[in-house]
């Protein structure tokens, strides 16, 4: 299935119609607490939680440690190896897996109401008693090596890997997740054993639940999940950095026809006070899909390229301002001139009063879109505590958006919008 | 979303909603006097609806020498009416708090709003508007012919995966229009004009060709006057039916290698033609569903188990089928080598595995634990506002019924180890298959840095 637009917008994290459900703080008896939006309407729990630590942490030598182990958790645990536990996964078609982000660690579970217990049995004793199982081990290795592999042919992957590490010089953020060949093949099961002793801890732990359960019921399920993890322990300290990509054009050579560039700048922790102004302007100059700035001058007016973005990008201790673009080697260089046109231009006018006004219309109006599964709401509940935004954050997102004045909009582009600071790392045989 | 036959979605994967209630989805529907079809599938859990149209026209139903003129025409159909300037559907809809989208296939293509309840009437009035009254000027059609050819670029050319798998399909279909890459050949879109979008759009356009799909906030009682008002006073059209060539027999295997510079991990697969719901021996397409479960749906299948478990010899092994089309389809096997395993070695086993399901079969207890697994599958299906749009959608633009889709836990619940022994007799021969290996290209120059990338810390070259 071909589609008109791959990437639509950016960074819209947050989709729920405060209107639309009731978020409600559950604590269980020994303290663990989780937010929960209950809903009957289907017989279906989503649970999504994270643990703040995540990649980020991982030894530089053993660079994609915790993604090695986000893959490792549900290949066995507890009296049940690596075959029988995803048996029993496929039987009662509960879906659970884990994920290592550069901040975070999370996991999620979606279960059929009749299979809770099964679901929820499971999800204990992947966090509290996985058996990294030599097999498994070995073999997770070797889909996390060719998936490497793999994404060393990847465009957008390569730029992506190159752009972190020219970004963060010298700061943990400038590894990837997912490690390298080499580091991937030094991690050893006793490094996995230790990572997941020092990182399931409960006092870094959040917890979002959607679906068919009650407060009541989640309270001890919580304690039965979550309560043999230990309550806390050391976490390792990550600096904060400000960005800095290298200011002009850095290519890396590849013999295909059109070269695909990352483009960013630094950009806002997710508690910047010109955050809504900085995701309003992003809105507009290339979030927008096809009201986009970039969108109309890039593809619309000169057929340049099938997208162009750009999107916010906040880290615990860092934040960027990120775009993408693609366009045949001949002509790139003139997508490149019109994105720093476009940053220009942001920068010294910022939006229009009717730009703004109609991208608070859009960052409002089609916030409740994406609630489109438990899951979904989930991970926005998840999202709300790691970002420490307020169980009522729903009820005040929408006064936050529409609170951006056109002097917020201006100030928050000219602060971050600097054209002649726009880094550029391509792929491809652009023309010079 | 991936350029793949047929759509990236499998029936037996999206299907929503626990035998518990009576169908699948439960939708309500109605056929306008003009012969547009309507589906409402009520969700009433947020106040959102999802508005989509399908049209019975894809990337097969274009003539030769014309390849890529469907998805061309989508991209064009944002380009207005007198009503809707130019550029400004897409952006009355988000100026609405909506968002918008359109895709094509080789069957179908759709065009869709998400947008709150209370828009609803907006944004039908829109489609209905551009189903009719589209206006094209020369310069967007060239434009926008650009960003087609760049659209290609990025998602195939820029890939030798992608280009391997065009080479496969153009190898494995004699006949079928399904050789053709939706996207089109190069230079056949880079020739194809004007005229030919709007004699494509005047052809195929028309309610009595299209499907109207609401799900969300709304009853068919909310529904139907406005798809009248809006979509009923648009007069039937004279539209021809879809011609398609079919398949003679296969009688040799194919083999077909891609060698690129630009490969670092090897990988392996097949496409098997397989009969669909639309074409060749549909009765076979639910055995088909869950023969593919069992070969390779997912960690306790059998090519998983044997070449990823048990042997090491693949990262990755797996099966895939969509029993949705207008004709006869692929059912497709694939695999990833772990580092160090030549494709001919992972090949043989795989040949191993496929020999001993088609001598000994799969055992009762595990036919019935992966029809148990689909059919449990399908009460996810109601979680999501857009799977039951999505999938009644793509089974009617694709011929299949509301009926058969409603009744698809049952039609799985019926598979017999017989059917699915007898599915998987007709399904794995070697002269209907072909094969495709994709390998690094010894001979090809690395450029400079491309292998390595420099170490954290060290400037980058070419930074100026």
């Amino acid at each position: 299935m071909l589609g008109r637009i791959a990437v639509l917008l950016g960074l819209l994290l947050f989709s729920l119609p405060a209107a639309a459900v009731t978020v409600e703080k559950v604590t269980s008896a020994s303290g663990i607490e989780a937010w929960l939006v209950r809903d009957h309407s289907n017989p279906i729990i989503a649970m999504e939680v994270a643990f703040r630590g995540g990649a980020a942490h991982d030894p530089a030598a053993k660079s994609g440690l915790a993604g090695m182990m986000a893959a490792l958790l549900d290949e066995g645990a507890g009296p049940h190896d690596s075959q029988a536990f995803q048996q029993i996964l496929e039987d009662k078609v509960i879906s659970l897996g884990f994920n290592a982000g550069r901040d975070s660690f999370a996991g999620h579970l979606k279960t059929l109401s009749e299979n809770k217990d099964t679901a929820f049995d499971l999800f204990r004793l992947a966090l509290s008693q996985p058996r990294f199982d030599k097999e498994p081990v070995e073999r997770i290795r070797g889909q996390l090596l060719a998936g490497l592999m793999r994404e060393s042919q990847d465009p957008n992957a390569q730029a992506s890997r190159r752009f972190f590490e020219v970004a963060f010089a010298g700061h943990a953020y400038a590894r990837s997740p997912r490690g390298t060949l080499e580091s991937v093949k030094a991690i050893q099961v006793a490094d996995l054993r230790a990572l997941a002793k020092a990182q399931l801890i409960r006092d870094r732990l959040v917890v979002g639940v959607v679906g068919d359960i009650s407060p009541e019921e989640l309270a001890r399920r919580l304690d039965a999940v979550f309560g043999a993890l230990p309550a806390s322990g050391p976490l390792g300290v990550i600096p904060d950095v400000d960005a800095a990509p290298p200011a002009g054009l850095a290519v890396i050579p590849k013999d295909n026809p059109q070269t695909l560039a990352l483009f960013g700048l630094p950009g806002l922790r997710r508690n910047d006070p010109d955050w809504y102004a900085a995701y309003v302007v992003n809105y507009v100059l290339g979030g927008g899909g096809f009201s986009s700035r970039l969108t109309e001058e890039v593809r619309e007016k000169r057929g340049l390229a099938y997208s162009v973005t750009s999107y916010l990008m906040p880290f615990a201790h860092s934040g960027l301002i990120v775009g993408s673009v693609a366009t045949e080697n001949s002509r790139f260089p003139e997508s490149v001139r019109l994105i720093k046109e476009e940053f220009r231009r942001m920068q010294g006018e910022g939006p229009s009063e009717k730009e703004l006004a109609d991208a608070k219309t859009y960052l409002n109006g089609s916030f409740p879109l994406s609630q489109d599964s438990t899951a979904a709401i989930a991970g926005l509940l998840v999202q709300m505590q790691v970002d420490k935004l307020g169980i009522d954050f729903l009820d005040r997102r929408a006064a936050m958006i529409s609170a951006v004045s056109l002097e917020d909009a201006r100030r928050a582009a000219r602060r971050l919008l600097d054209p002649d600071a726009l880094s550029f790392v391509a792929v491809g045989k652009p023309a010079q | 979303m991936s350029p793949i036959r047929s759509c990236a979605l499998f029936l037996g994967a999206l299907l929503a909603a626990v035998p518990a209630w009576a169908g699948v989805f439960d939708p309500a529907t109605f056929t306008l006097s003009n012969g547009m079809q309507v589906v409402v599938i009520s969700n009433r859990r947020v106040p959102i609806v999802s508005h989509m149209v399908w049209y019975k026209v894809g990337a097969a139903d274009e003539n030769p020498g014309k390849s890529g003129i469907a998805h061309l025409l989508e991209h064009l159909m944002f380009k207005g009416t007198p009503a809707i300037p130019p550029g400004e559907f897409s952006k009355i809809v988000a100026r609405n708090g909506g968002r918008d989208n359109a895709f094509t296939s080789s069957d179908y293509t759709g065009y869709y709003q998400n947008v709150a309840a209370d828009k609803l009437e907006l944004v039908m009035r829109m489609e209905a508007d551009r189903m009719t009254n589209l206006v094209l000027g020369e310069a967007d059609f060239r434009t926008e012919r650009d960003v087609v050819l760049e659209e290609r670029r990025s998602r195939t050319d820029n890939n030798p995966a992608a280009l391997l798998g065009e080479q496969m399909e153009a190898a494995l279909y004699l006949n079928s229009p399904y050789r053709r890459p939706i996207i089109g050949w190069p230079d056949e879109i880079a020739a194809l004009t004007l005229y030919d979008a709007l004699a494509f759009y005047r052809r195929w356009y028309a309610p009595n060709n299209a499907i109207l799909v609401v799900a969300g906030d709304v009853t068919a009682e909310t529904v139907r006057p406005l798809a009248e008002k809006y979509y009923g006073g648009i007069p039937r059209a004279d539209t021809p039916p879809r011609a398609r060539t079919e398949e003679p027999p296969h009688r040799a295997e194919r083999r077909v290698t891609l060698k690129d510079g630009r490969v670092a991990q090897p990988s392996w697969s097949r496409l098997y033609l397989a009969p669909s719901l639309g074409g060749g021996a549909r009765e076979l397409a639910y055995p088909l569903e869950v023969l593919a479960d069992l070969v390779g749906g997912g960690a306790t299948s059998r090519l998983y188990r044997s070449l990823v478990v048990d042997k090491g010899a693949a990262a990755a092994a797996s099966a895939a089928y969509d029993p949705v089309a207008v004709g006869q389809t692929t059912f497709r096997v694939a695999a990833v080598p772990r580092p160090g395993v030549p494709l001919d070695k992972l090949e043989t086993l795989i040949e191993q595995e496929l020999a001993r399901i088609l001598k000994d079969g799969f055992t009762a207890e595990e036919i019935e634990r992966a029809k148990a697994r689909l059919r449990a599958s399908a009460a996810y299906g109601r979680d999501s506002l857009h799977t039951g749009a999505q999938t009644l959608g793509q089974a009617l633009a694709s011929g299949v019924s509301v009926e058969e889709v409603e009744s698809w836990p049952e039609r799985i619940e019926a598979v017999t180890p017989e059917q699915v022994a007898k599915a998987a007799a007709a399904l794995f021969k070697p002269a209907s298959s072909v094969t495709g290996l994709l390998l690094p290209d010894p001979a090809a120059v690395p450029p400079p840095g491309r292998a390595a990338p420099p170490p954290p810390g060290r400037p980058t070259k070419g930074v100026h």
